[in-house]
């Protein structure tokens, strides 16, 4: 999604000299589980999107959308707070499994 | 050019250079040899000759903590340390060259524990020698002085951090004659403090920065890649900055001294306070005919690689005196780099190592002597050897 920097490209002192940088991390690299949304269970009340710590859910004034898994960290928090029991966190391995089949 | 010479310890000496420099911050924790130190210098803070924030943190590791804080917000920072004290910073000693922070560090150099002593030896330098801090020895207390003065140059323009290493007791509690340069002179050499001195500012709170943020797999090598690439441009860095005090004192500083190696075909290298031991030594075997001569390194690290090669070119035998033990197997710290560095000579000299002066243990003209001839025997065939490292002084 982003070009890794090349070393002579990083400040000085491996300083972050601006906002948002995370935004050029894959930190969904490492999820062991997936938040796997059953659509017809969710009423599309938001409180996914409340509670994400890493702003992984996108929405608009109407309805969330599937979670973005370059961000998402599968922390569970969303399929905690649920409270249609919407999400269910799956091992990342099953469903590489499941696409290997 | 200097104006008066006074009778000052290493200690004081220091202290004189950090009035004159009249930096922003130091935070400190006292330990042997250098409590001394910051006590003189606190004098002058408490004096109001300086505008130097003192801070009295609860240990070194905290101290250089501040200082990293101090210095990546843009300030002008000094520390002193010695022994266990620079052994409990080291952990952030990396965090400060990681950072390439400009902060000076003087080591007044003691043994580390156990067993305990307080005296001077250079184990405590040596747990810094890959830590990516620029470091400078100094034989007596001008260099002490002169040294200090340099590394806050050294230092800014190289963007990483400076130890200045001075023996503990021998150096730092003895009196010497040392020129001082005026006030002026040394504010005018090192310049102004300015936030802006450094690219990153904390304090610059129009551009907000992170300083210290993770480095995944994907990253840190880069990161690690480029700090080495800039290390290496520190060797220019030095030689401008003694050309640049060479105009105020009329003193140049190599990153080596050689004396009578010019057609020497034994040779002994050392750092610190033993050199004018190790030179004593040198004269008296010359005035016996022998073709002798001595190193002193000067700017430890980066390691004078090229210049050291170049001296032992003709060299027959070259004995590396090591003020502390690597217990490796192989040798001293100074033996390892200096074998290193001749490595791609044509004419490689025969090397042999001695370990002296540990734990304050004092080191004369006779033991050097003994050393350079044990080394010429040895080039010569006539003793044989079990190991490359001996101790010099250990009562057998």
């Amino acid at each position: 999604m982003y070009e890794l920097k090349k070393w002579f490209e990083i400040p000085i002192g491996s300083i972050v000299p601006e906002t948002g940088s995370s935004m050029m991390n894959n930190t969904g690299s490492w999820r062991m589980l997936r938040p796997v949304l059953n659509t017809e269970k969710c009423t599309n009340c938001l409180i996914c999107w409340i509670f994400c710590p890493d702003d992984s859910i996108p929405v608009n004034k109407e309805q969330r959308f599937e979670t973005d898994f370059y961000y998402c960290k599968g922390c569970g928090i969303c399929a905690v707070e649920c409270p249609y029991d919407a999400l269910e966190m799956v091992p990342e391995m099953e469903i590489k499994l499941k696409e290997l089949e | 050019m200097p104006t008066k010479v006074i009778a000052l310890t290493g200690n004081q000496a220091a202290a004189e250079a950090m009035r004159q420099i009249n930096f922003d911050v130091a935070a400190v924790y006292p330990i042997s040899p250098q409590t001394e130190l910051m006590g003189f210098f606190a004098e002058y803070v408490a004096n109001g000759e300086v505008n130097t924030d003192m801070v009295a943190v609860e240990g070194e590791h905290s101290a250089m903590a501040a200082c990293i804080g101090a210095a990546a917000a843009g300030a002008r920072v000094i520390t002193a340390s010695a022994g266990p004290g620079i052994a409990y910073m080291v952990e952030n000693l990396y965090i400060a060259s990681g950072m390439r922070l400009p902060i000076v560090l003087i080591d007044v150099n003691r043994a580390l524990s156990a067993p305990l002593s307080i005296h001077c030896d250079h184990g405590d330098s040596m747990l810094t020698r890959d830590s990516s801090w620029i470091s400078l020895f100094s034989e007596n207390a001008q260099e002490a002085y002169h040294n200090l003065i340099m590394s806050v140059k050294i230092a800014e323009k190289a963007m990483f951090p400076v130890i200045v290493n001075y023996d503990g007791y021998i150096v730092s509690h003895s009196i010497e004659n040392v020129e001082i340069l005026d006030d002026e002179t040394v504010r005018n050499f090192v310049g102004p403090s300015d936030i802006h001195r450094i690219p990153y500012p904390l304090l610059d709170v129009s551009k907000p920065v992170t300083y210290g943020a993770t480095a995944q797999p994907d990253y840190y090598t880069e990161c690690k890649y480029q700090q080495h690439v800039d290390f290496l441009k520190v060797y220019d860095i030095v030689k401008e900055v003694s050309q640049e005090f060479e105009a105020i004192s009329g003193k140049y500083y190599g990153f080596i001294e050689e004396y009578m190696t010019d057609d020497a075909e034994y040779i002994g290298i050392s750092m610190g306070s033993s050199f004018g031991t190790l030179k004593d030594a040198v004269n008296a075997l010359r005035s016996q005919g022998r073709k002798v001569g001595a190193i002193k390194i000067r700017l430890y690290r980066p390691f004078p690689v090229k210049d050291l090669a170049t001296a032992l070119e003709n060299a027959k035998g070259v004995v590396v005196f090591d003020r502390a033990d690597s217990f490796d197997g192989i040798g001293g710290p100074l033996f390892k780099d200096v074998a290193a560095a001749i490595f791609h000579n044509k004419n490689r000299p025969y090397l042999h190592n001695f370990i002296y002066g540990l734990g304050g243990r004092e080191i004369n003209e006779e033991e050097f002597i003994r050393a350079l001839d044990r080394l010429e025997r040895l080039e010569k065939g006539v003793e044989t050897r079990e190991n490359l490292v001996e101790y010099l002084q250990a009562r057998a």
